[in-house]
């Protein structure tokens, strides 16, 4: 039986330069109990199919054609067509937020900034239920603790800047429960959280969904997720359905060459070492090599392997100040005596959730703060040099050797700056040849980065996400650097356009003979790019070693509940659900024994294997007797 | 809240002791004062028999000690000529122009001034935030035209003409007289339910007048606030849950929207007693700006400091009620934690 009917549904925006359909002739149904994912890039129209359904399309838009066909449980089973119910009537209100709820993709924005928790989500309760502000208060309890909101009495009071993210999508996730909806609409629920949260959602989605008797439409783009959640697939492109059909059907044969290419530029763990992702839209870096700079890159050959930069015992913390800005309201230890080597030539990759200083340890490696203590030297031509003693026409000098490609490709260029400009900047800021050799270069840059020239005249707005990460490298590049830090350079990006950026990086690489440090919390995007890894968690360095060693055999706790939580794209190893370990994974006082670390602990990396360290201060006393060689990289 | 509110007060103190320093400073700025002034012009046109009483006074207001001496007298820091005896002590000073005290001067003028200043605020918001709701929710309709072609006249008109022209249309419409603050029959008799109505008659045009241009401009920043607020993420989550649309409206994003509007009650009004000095003289209104205008002309000092003065404590009490204000409508500073960074 199905509890949703799409049929031959259109819907078009008009805007400024007339009509445009994003959704064109889309029919798909939604059996009951089940949970159908609706998978596309961005701009696909899936998101767009999905506040169709729910009747909150955008004022620019309206459906054309087509049915939404919703069975209405409570009336008998009688259909409603959706598409046809004015949006902001009584009679789509009644539907929304009762029977269909949604579930929204960014937890950060989703909720006011100003009402409480327990306010928002008792609303729908108030409004379909017709319940007193009391039984409201009751019933959101209830669903606070259904979702595992940690002491669900004192968190209706809290605001939602109060909580984290984690704990912001429990909240909407309650929110979207607590008239227990029959079919729930989940807009990319879990894109914007770490690994391990991200599984203990979806676990929590499930549960949920077999506890209310619930149907589940889930919009992502993460095939990862859907293979462990989803019953039926439904693949969008450009506003068409392109194949639908059961998840193994899709994954075991794909038939359409869109689906065929998308799995296929998808990161996995499970990849060969030497295999390569194909992007939808491959690019090529184009290299000449020009006069403008001698090319570091046969240099760098003969060093590889030799230390870069090498960071020993480096901490830093960061005061929180009160309100008045004057007393100490308390401490966070953003790095911990942390230690790590890049070597020359190859790509290190830092993997954690956030908080794990992961981005802290690559942006102290640029000097972008002083450290509270420790040491990082960097290596040159004359030797290695601690950063920390650099004197400001030094660190000018450093900042042509070390460049950083920023996360956000969207807020890291200058709106108002054309495409020649912000290539430019760097070359007059470090008066680099005149301004016919500087165009040269840039034209040499946009080369590089598979762009046109034709381009260089445009403002940032006119480019996709894709290339305004492409701007954003080439930017960096600018300077002929030798050390590149990649901060999630493709967490904003869709799969397939990931697929694009970590080939070219990879080439880059390569071909300019460059060293990263690669900073994500994907960790199959880690896994594909990366020579080694090092994993942090809570500002420490929990284990570092071979991305092979790492990926197949984990020492670390942590380690293993991370990769334990990657939903991965097959169907052979779908998540463990029942073997979650929750937040304690993250909680270094909680780890077993050798690896337990209290406050005050100093962590202590010991040499399990070849190149191969696990922090295990419980095994510093072990040393003499186990007699493994430990000390500090 | 309440022990923030008492450091607030406590701060103000030190402001207000250096705002009444700058006063007095600018104040005495010019050569001269009001008596020297006197003598030197009773002095070129040859009648010196008053100058003698001149003289007294300069000595009685101690006009003759160093500068340092007179601000402390002025504020009742330092013995003056009648020991400690000044604003401290509760004596706000002399106006020589009128040869009065100054409390005699400006106490018939203040609660006027600070009833007409609270009747335009209040205008001022009742006018501008449907308007604003209304143009913000129906972007680019011919409504929202209409209002912002009106807000730009509103903005662009002169205040003064203003007063003019609605002086004349409310006398030759409804026969109202619109200068001064009631019909003249009522001037001295004391306070009934007719001379009441007049008052309120005769302050509709003022607050028309001096409204006007902070009705525009709050129009123009309540839509441009609202249509940042309204397509957000947290709107669409309310809509889903199957909101009306005024209500949600009204809960969601004009919550949010409304801060800059508390944040300004402290600045709106020492922008609404000087943008209403020539609207008050063109209405022949006894409000407290032409008489800060004289004194200022005549180098009225006392009178003219004690004016300004106000005006800053008008100011600071502002800017207190509006920051208690926003604490108690935003958790965000309520709380002060990172929240703000969203």
């Amino acid at each position: 039986m199905n509890l949703l009917d799409v049929k031959g549904l259109s819907v078009e925006f008009h805007g400024d330069e007339g009509h445009h359909q994003v959704v064109r002739d889309v029919s798909f149904s939604v059996p009951e109990n089940k949970c159908v994912a609706l998978v596309g890039e961005s701009g696909s129209g899936k998101t767009v199919i999905s506040r169709a359904v729910m009747g909150i399309l955008p004022a620019k838009s309206r459906i054309t054609s087509g049915q939404i066909l919703f069975r209405d449980n409570r009336k008998n089973g009688e259909k409603v067509d959706i598409a046809k119910l004015p949006p902001a009537g009584p009679a789509m209100r009644a539907i929304r937020g009762d029977q269909i709820a949604m579930i929204f993709q960014e937890p950060m924005v989703s909720l006011s900034p100003l009402h409480t928790i327990g306010d928002q989500i008792s609303e729908a309760a108030k409004l379909h239920r017709f319940v007193g502000t009391k039984e409201a208060q009751e019933l959101t309890k209830d669903m606070l603790r259904l979702v595992h909101f940690p002491e669900p009495e004192r968190a209706i009071r809290a605001y939602p800047f109060e909580l984290s993210g984690g704990l912001r999508q429990r909240a909407l996730i309650a929110m979207a429960m607590i008239c227990r909806p029959t079919l729930l609409i989940a807009d990319e629920p879990t894109t914007a959280l770490d690994v391990t949260i991200q599984a203990e959602i979806l676990k929590l989605i499930k549960e949920v969904q077999a506890e209310l008797n619930m149907t589940l439409l889930m919009i992502t783009h993460d095939f990862g997720v859907v293979t462990n959640m989803a019953d039926e697939v439904v693949v969008v492109y450009n506003g068409e359905v392109m194949e639908k059909g059961s998840v193994e059907d899709l994954f075991l044969t794909p038939q359409h060459p869109y689906l065929k290419a998308l799995l296929n530029a998808v990161p996995s763990l499970s990849m060969e070492p030497d295999e390569r992702l194909v992007p939808i839209r491959p690019i090529k870096p184009r290299t000449h090599h020009s006069d403008f700079q001698p090319s570091p890159v046969g240099k760098a050959h003969a060093f590889r392997g030799t230390p870069l930069i090498e960071l020993e015992g480096v901490c830093k913390n960061f005061t929180f100040k009160n309100l008045r800005g004057k007393k100490r309201r308390g401490m966070t230890t953003a790095l911990d005596n942390v230690s790590l080597t890049v070597r020359r030539g190859e790509c290190l990759g830092i993997v954690g959730e956030s908080g794990s200083g992961k981005t802290t340890a690559a942006l102290a490696m640029l000097r972008a703060f002083p450290l509270t203590r420790g040491k990082i030297s960097y290596t040159t031509e004359d030797g290695a040099r601690d950063i920390q003693g650099f004197s400001e026409k030094e660190l000018f000098q450093y900042r042509k050797r070390a460049q950083i490609i920023f996360q956000d490709p969207f807020s890291s260029l200058n709106p108002r700056r054309t495409l020649n400009e912000i290539l430019q900047e760097p070359l007059v800021i470090h008066r680099m040849g005149d301004s016919l050799s500087q165009g040269a270069r840039i034209r040499e840059l946009i080369d590089l980065v598979g762009l046109s020239p034709r381009y260089l005249r445009r403002y940032p707005h006119s480019f996709s996400g894709g290339q305004r990460q492409r701007i954003g490298i080439a930017r960096a590049l600018a300077l002929n650097p030798e050390f590149l830090i990649c901060d999630e350079p493709t967490s904003a990006l869709d799969v397939s356009v990931q697929a694009q950026i970590l080939n070219l990086l990879k080439d880059l690489k390569d071909e300019l003979g460059l060293t990263y440090v690669f900073v994500s919390h994907n960790l199959a995007v880690v896994d594909y790019i990366s020579d080694r890894i090092a994993v942090m968690c809570k500002g420490k360095v929990v284990e570092v070693g071979p991305t092979r060693q790492i990926i197949d055999n984990p020492i670390h706790p942590y380690t293993r509940t991370l990769l334990k939580a990657v939903p991965e794209p097959s169907l052979d190893h779908k998540l463990d659900f029942s073997s979650l370990a929750g937040t304690a994974s993250s909680d270094p006082t909680q780890w077993p024994s050798p690896y337990r670390m209290r406050y005050s602990t100093v962590p202590y990396l010991v040499e399990i294997e070849t190149d191969h360290w696990v922090c295990a201060p419980g095994m510093e006393s072990m040393r003499d007797i186990v007699g493994l060689g430990g000390s500090h990289i | 809240m309440l022990n923030y509110i008492l450091r607030r007060l406590l701060v103000m103190i030190p402001t207000l002791a250096a705002i009444s320093f700058l006063v007095f400073f600018i104040i005495e700025l010019p050569e001269g004062d009001y008596i020297s002034n006197q003598i030197s012009m009773l002095r070129s046109t040859g009648e010196s028999a008053s100058i003698g009483r001149l003289e007294f006074l300069r000595k009685e207001f101690a006009l003759d000690r160093p500068f340092v001496e007179r601000y402390g007298i002025w504020v009742g820091l330092w013995p003056g000529p009648n020991g400690f005896d000044g604003l401290i002590q509760g004596n706000w000073g002399w106006s020589f122009e009128y040869d009065q005290p100054v409390g005699e001067v400006v106490g018939p003028t203040l609660p006027l001034t600070v009833a007409l200043n609270l009747a335009t605020i209040l205008f001022i918001y009742c006018v501008a935030f449907p308007i604003g709701i209304y143009s913000a929710t129906h972007q680019y309709s011919l409504g929202d035209y209409t209002f912002t072609l009106i807000g730009y006249l509103g903005l662009a008109t002169p205040n003064f003409l203003l007063a003019l022209v609605l002086m004349y249309l409310a006398n030759s419409w409804f026969g109202l007289t619109v200068g001064g603050i009631m019909e003249e029959h009522y001037i001295g008799e004391p306070l009934s339910g007719g001379k009441a109505l007049s008052i309120v008659a005769h302050l509709i045009v003022p607050v028309i007048v001096i409204g006007t241009s902070g009705t525009a401009a709050m129009i123009r920043r309540l839509r441009a606030n609202l249509l940042d607020e309204i397509y957000k993420q947290y709107v669409t989550t309310a809509r889903s849950k199957g909101m009306r649309e005024s209500k949600l409206l009204v809960k969601y994003p004009l919550r949010v929207a409304l801060n800059p509007f508390i944040a300004d009650i402290g600045n709106l009004i020492p922008s609404l007693v000087s943008g209403s000095v020539i609207v008050s003289v063109v209405l022949n209104l006894p409000t407290v700006g032409p008489v800060l205008l004289g004194a200022l002309q005549s180098q009225d000092q006392f009178l003219a400091g004690f004016i300004l003065l106000f005006v800053s404590i008008l100011t600071l009490i502002g800017m207190l009620v509006s920051d208690v204000l926003l604490g108690y409508l935003d958790p965000r500073i309520r709380l002060g934690k990172e929240g703000a960074r969203q």
